[in-house]
């Protein structure tokens, strides 16, 4: 220090502030770290699927159980709804309350019929006995498959969530923070099931 | 000097505490145990040349600086020294890299699943010498011990010559469990449809304690068995009294056997399924179930389609081994084998273009 | 008839009925008794003095990051009475069971006891304790007004009891898991496991999980988003940044256990095959995973104490802390070695030689950071003027101990040395070695360290030295037989022995375990005469101690908004800067400060998470669902509640400020 003596002169204010402290908001930062968390769950799934995947306990594979074309008609619902809630973002941009909301419904059906499609799925799995019980194989699968699925749930409710509350508050801060979460949640759940798609699904025919 | 005094100190109360509670685990019977032992306080005498200097010099500031004392220099603003800093992480990096060299050899020599190299410290390994093989499962709660060579089975009893080298194959029947003979070498788990080995050597006759190291449920703490370290003679002996027991384990002796049970007497079998072990290994002593060797040959060749999916059933066998309040319990589902062609004979013949399967093979 | 009535019962109570009630074991009768009679008498107690509203507005829902740092260190110690309860009558049971004796436990009761003792001691007392010391501490030494989520914050705190009333509830309601604390399976699957002992153990973990991977983001947004102007990464209290580092283990740690307990609980409810024997399962997945959480976990626990530590040494030598940065660069490594060790807890389930020694190597090298550590304490120490009041003993006292304990921890990653010594009682004395030595000791020295900053006065000293010898004698008396046994082969678990040569080395251990009681005891009667003396140990100053960092700037207890004016931070040590540089405590000027408001929206959904947790236990699906859907519409009635703060104004502000300055008068 080469000014001690200056130092010890310095005015009070040196040491704190005089007005309120403007604390950026890390409602953003901590919902990437939530997803990052969720991410690791994602990931425990998947390291399950790719070390139990393989066991079919002398039953049917990817091969006998998957309908690619199925499963390729959910995937683009899902990639829809993704590209959908981007248009919702923008129209959030423009403040035009309405076609938000529109394209957020939009979106929602996208996702009710991913949802719809994927029952379908499990459904006629179970009905040709091939449920998860069946083999390590089979409950790596519904449970990964099942996650993503329950998180789409969860963002379907979330969803109705905030166009109520949209159609409610309008355009607030809070409001705006909301729709930039559920748009991080939602686009995560699409890269998610991207990895889901290769993994389980493609590989798993191809293999 | 000062190491001198510690090394001292050092072998004076090793001295002292292995007089007084006869540690088995630094004074073993085996070799493997042996050096597993001295790595122990070789480790532990490396560790101490910066553990004990550390603790002197805690000691010595803590009474040198003590706020009473204002003879000592006090300096307050003394926050950084790169030399010292260097100093400190060198100090236990040297350390870790004399404990690593040491870890990463041991972990190579005393690897369980290595053949033995020696028979002692003095005592090479002769070229032409047959090992023990002995086949060990953890039942619920007790130890089965199989002597393929011998034709012969025990429980809760174990016995070897000395200076021959033992190859254990362990397996469980249905939870983890740990095979540990403190006397003899370090322990290994015990996993069902899974092998572990140890290859070990026992030194000195006598009769040591062996015992689960992995909780296992409500008959753990009596889960326990003698091994018998003999002389050839013993051992010979041994076997015979074994011969002369006069039972046959059997798949029905064995799914009687692997009941739940605690503090089981000695049981002795002269005659062995041959089989047996290879079924325990593979869960399918009930011959209904399919073994989980032809379930993997199958699985890596793509599973049995959809076909497949009934291949399933219950067995009501199966129900007193789990550990539930009996008669609520649902029976355990399993995957029923396809046929019951002698595999050993001829393992690869399982053909998989026999599908599709007939219903009543299914069912 | 019989049948329709046993349906309906099925259909209402899932598998509970009276047969629950463990109305034959009269320990536990006792046990319940004992619990009902001090429950009713704090009831009343409360009732007596009126204090049910004080407590509800004032504690339950409030979301001041300071008083609910107070409730989970109340939670913690609660619970440890609890815990240590399970660990006498352990070692009283191996002190008796020897030869024809078996003991007054049987395995079935005994075995409950060892699991509930591991869950309840890491999971109930460690992490609360840790998790509550970062909540009074961070954001007063970073200069904030609170988190960043302070509803979160008291949402977590509520979780973690969730867990905690489940873990207590299978005393009297059912059993707890037998099936050690990490219920590996195939143990702990439905075949071997079909009661509902290791269900209570998955629903506690789960709820209280969730409370502590949010506490997690919310400390870690905190940490990076609020610290003070001025206060760079590198001028952050060392506590914060061992604080920030464990948060970071936390968000990438917890989420692992969520996922395994998860799937171990679909193999027990949905019948699925991750870890069965047949059906192609593998248990030795969920011995990873679980220890893929379970290692950074040991840190998550540790580090926070190491920061506890490098306070104490530093304000109690009247030192700057020796070697700052590689301070945090020694906990930066830990953190990420942290992920890479995890497979030394199982050397003997025979992998590889090759794997077996990279993960022993790694863990070695941890050694490397911990001992820089170590002499950084030592070398702050050095020219020191060395005060030694009762956090200071602690401090003492954890680095002799925690050497021993790091040294024999060093051992075990030798595999083959952890050939003859896993799961011996060596390895027992090994962790209680660390966890005791290191967390316990460094939650006693936080507590008398920062008691007079959270309460307002300090503990009493003359208890809190009795304590210490009693906790470090006893501590030691308990754990050098265990090593001792553990050498010649003991190993855990056993409710009984044969060699009678053994029975002495457990009585010592039982005599150290009185003595640790002993030790408990002299902190609780610490407590009881600081709070009767409170008005002769009050502190006036804020600063007691000679403190280096923000907290101590402030009035103790702190006002609810922290600081009047948010502190600019030129150096390492804020506070001694401040002091040093003639600081002048600002008393006009004040304005009215932002904050956040009460809520009672945690306590409702952690209750009504409870209630859903009991009920998967127990299988009442009625209740599952109704308790599901009800959590999920109240978290989003809850989103609708926009009225989530207030102004305090600044009249109110100068008020307290005031006071303060008149405080302060006084004691000069």
């Amino acid at each position: 220090m080469a000014n001690t003596a200056t130092m010890n002169n310095a005015s009070a204010q040196e040491f704190y502030l005089t007005e309120e402290h403007h604390v950026e908001n890390g409602t953003m930062l901590g919902f990437w770290l939530y997803l990052m968390s969720d991410c690791l769950i994602f990931a425990c799934l998947f390291a399950m699927y790719g070390v139990l995947g393989a066991n079919y306990a002398a039953g049917p594979s990817p091969k006998d159980l998957f309908d690619l074309e199925l499963v390729a008609l959910n995937t683009s619902m899902l990639l829809l709804s993704s590209i959908t809630y981007g248009f919702a973002m923008l129209e959030m941009a423009r403040k035009r309350k309405t076609a938000t909301l529109m394209w957020l419904a939009i979106t929602g059906c996208f996702g009710l019929a991913f949802l719809g499609i994927e029952l379908y799925e499990f459904h006629h799995l179970i009905h040709e006995g091939a449920g998860p019980q069946r083999s390590a194989f089979l409950s790596a699968f519904f449970t990964l498959v099942g996650t993503h699925g329950l998180h789409v749930t969860f963002g379907c409710i979330w969803l109705v969530t905030l166009m109520v509350q949209l159609h409610k508050n309008g355009f607030t801060t809070v409001m705006r923070r909301r729709l930039n979460c559920l748009s991080l949640f939602w686009h995560f759940l699409d890269v998610v099931w991207i990895g889901v798609f290769t993994f389980v699904y493609l590989l798993g025919v191809l293999r | 000097m000062l190491f001198r005094f510690l090394r001292g100190m050092l072998l004076l109360s090793l001295a002292v505490f292995l007089a007084g509670c006869k540690s088995v685990v630094l004074s073993p019977s085996g070799d493997i145990a042996q050096q597993q032992g001295n790595l122990v306080i070789v480790s532990t005498v490396l560790m101490l040349l910066i553990i004990v200097p550390v603790m002197i010099l805690t000691a010595w500031f803590a009474w040198r600086y003590r706020a009473s004392n204002t003879e000592a220099t006090y300096d307050p603003d003394w926050h950084h020294s790169t030399s010292v800093e260097l100093g400190i992480w060198a100090a236990p990096l040297l350390i870790v890299i004399a404990l690593g060299a040491v870890t990463w050899i041991t972990t190579h020599t005393l690897d369980p699943f290595r053949p033995l190299a020696r028979i002692s410290a003095t005592q090479t390994l002769a070229k032409d010498v047959k090992p023990l093989q002995v086949q060990v499962v953890a039942l619920d709660w007790k130890w089965l011990f199989i002597y393929p060579d011998y034709g012969i089975a025990t429980v809760n009893e174990l016995a070897a010559p000395i200076d021959t080298p033992i190859n254990f194959q362990i397996t469980s029947s249905t939870v983890m469990n740990s095979f540990y003979i403190p006397a003899l070498a370090g322990q290994i788990y015990a996993m069902p449809a899974m092998e572990t080995k140890l290859h070990a050597v026992i030194n000195k006759i006598g009769n040591y304690e062996g015992f689960s190291a992995n909780y296992s449920g409500a008959g753990f703490s009596g889960m326990k068995f003698r091994f018998h370290g003999m002389s050839k003679e013993e051992f010979e002996a041994w076997i015979q009294k074994n011969k002369d027991a006069g039972n046959k384990l059997d798949r029905p002796t064995y799914q009687a056997l692997e009941k739940p049970s605690e503090r089981e007497a000695v049981r002795r079998y002269a005659q062995i399924d041959p089989k047996l072990y290879d079924a325990i290994l593979n869960l399918c002593v009930d011959p209904n179930k399919m073994c989980q060797r032809d379930m993997m040959a199958i699985d890596a060749k793509g599973g049995l389609g959809l076909a497949g999916v009934y291949n399933v059933g219950r067995l009501a066998y199966d129900r007193p081994r789990a550990r539930g309040h009996g008669e609520s319990e649902a029976e355990r589902a399993y995957v029923l084998s396809l046929c019951t062609i002698d595999r050993s004979a001829n393992p690869t013949s399982l053909s998989l273009t026999a599908q599709p399967l007939s219903a009543a093979v299914i069912r | 008839m019989h049948e329709t009535t046993s349906n309906l019962q099925q259909l209402l109570l899932g598998r509970l009925g009276w047969e629950a009630i463990p109305l034959h074991e009269p320990i536990l009768l006792m046990t319940f008794a004992m619990v009902a009679v001090v429950g009713l008498a704090v009831v009343a107690w409360i009732t007596k003095i009126g204090k049910w509203n004080y407590l509800w507005t004032e504690w339950f829902t409030s979301i001041d990051h300071k008083k609910i740092g107070i409730m989970y260190i109340v939670l913690a110690l609660v619970m440890l009475m609890r815990g240590f309860a399970d660990a006498l009558m352990m070692r009283l049971q191996q002190a008796m069971a020897f030869g024809d004796a078996v003991g007054y436990l049987p395995p079935h009761h005994y075995d409950q006891i060892f699991t509930a003792h591991g869950v309840i001691m890491i999971f109930f007392v460690a992490m609360p304790l840790v998790v509550g010391l970062m909540n009074i501490v961070v954001p007063l030494q970073i200069g904030a007004r609170d988190v960043a989520f302070p509803f979160l914050n008291n949402f977590s705190f509520w979780m973690t009891v969730s867990g905690a009333v489940l873990v207590m509830m299978s005393l009297f309601v059912g059993e707890f898991a037998r099936t050690g604390w990490l219920a590996y399976p195939p143990l702990s699957g439905i075949a071997y496991s079909p009661d509902v002992g290791v269900d209570y153990y998955i629903w506690s973990l789960q709820l209280a999980g969730i409370g502590t991977l949010l506490s997690g983001i919310n400390f870690m947004v905190t940490i990076i988003k609020m610290r003070a102007p001025g206060m760079t990464l590198m001028k952050m209290p060392v506590f914060t940044w061992t604080a920030l580092c464990t948060n970071v283990l936390i968000v990438a740690a917890f989420p692992v256990l969520t996922a395994v307990l998860g799937l171990l609980s679909l193999d027990r409810y949905a019948g699925t095959n991750f870890f069965t024997n047949d059906f192609g399962g593998n248990a030795m997945m969920y011995v990873n995973l679980i220890w893929i959480w379970g290692h950074p976990e040991v840190y998550i626990l540790i580090l926070p104490l190491f920061g506890v530590f490098s306070e104490v040494v530093a304000a109690f030598s009247g030192k700057k802390l020796f070697g700052y940065a590689s301070m945090v660069y020694a906990t930066i490594v830990i953190t990420i070695l942290a992920y890479l060790v995890w497979l030394h807890h199982f050397f003997t389930m025979g992998s590889g030689a090759s794997v077996n020694s990279f993960f022993g190597i790694t863990t070695m090298i941890i050694s490397i950071p911990t001992g820089a550590k170590m002499f950084n304490w030592l070398f702050t120490m050095y020219r020191g003027r060395i005060k030694f009041e009762v956090p200071m003993l602690w401090t003492m006292g954890f680095m002799f101990t925690f050497a021993i304990g790091g040294m024999t921890g060093v051992l075990l990653a030798v595999p083959p040395a952890d050939f003859v010594l896993h799961n011996s009682l060596f390895l027992i004395a090994h962790f209680h070695n660390v966890i005791i030595g290191g967390v316990l000791f460094g939650g006693f020295a936080a507590i008398n360290f920062w008691f007079p900053k959270a309460i307002g006065f300090k503990l009493d000293a003359f208890w809190g030295k009795v304590s210490f010898w009693f906790w470090i004698s006893g501590f030691w008396f308990a754990f050098t037989p265990l090593y001792i046994l553990g050498l010649m082969g003991v190993t855990r678990r056993l409710s009984h022995f044969d060699d009678p040569s053994l029975q002495i080395w457990f009585i010592i251990a039982a005599f150290g375990a009185v003595l640790i009681l002993f030790g408990i005891l002299a902190m609780l009667v610490q407590i009881f005469v600081s709070i009767r003396n409170r008005e002769a140990l009050r502190d006036h100053t804020g600063d007691p101690w000679g403190g280096r960092t923000l907290e101590w700037s402030t009035s103790s207890p702190p006002p609810p908004y922290n600081f009047a004016f948010t502190p600019r931070v030129h150096d390492l040590d804020a506070w001694s800067d401040m002091k040093k540089r003639g600081y002048v405590r600002p008393t006009k000027g004040f304005i009215a400060i932002h904050m956040p408001k009460n809520t009672a929206a945690g306590m409702v959904l952690a209750g009504l998470a409870t209630v859903f947790g009991f009920a998967m236990i127990w299988q009442i699906w009625w209740l599952v669902i109704t308790s599901f859907v009800v959590t999920v519409g109240a978290a989003i009635v809850h989103t609708f509640n926009n009225d989530r703060d207030y102004y305090i104004p600044a009249e109110e502000v100068a008020r307290i400020e005031d006071a303060r300055t008149q405080q302060l008068a006084g004691q000069a």
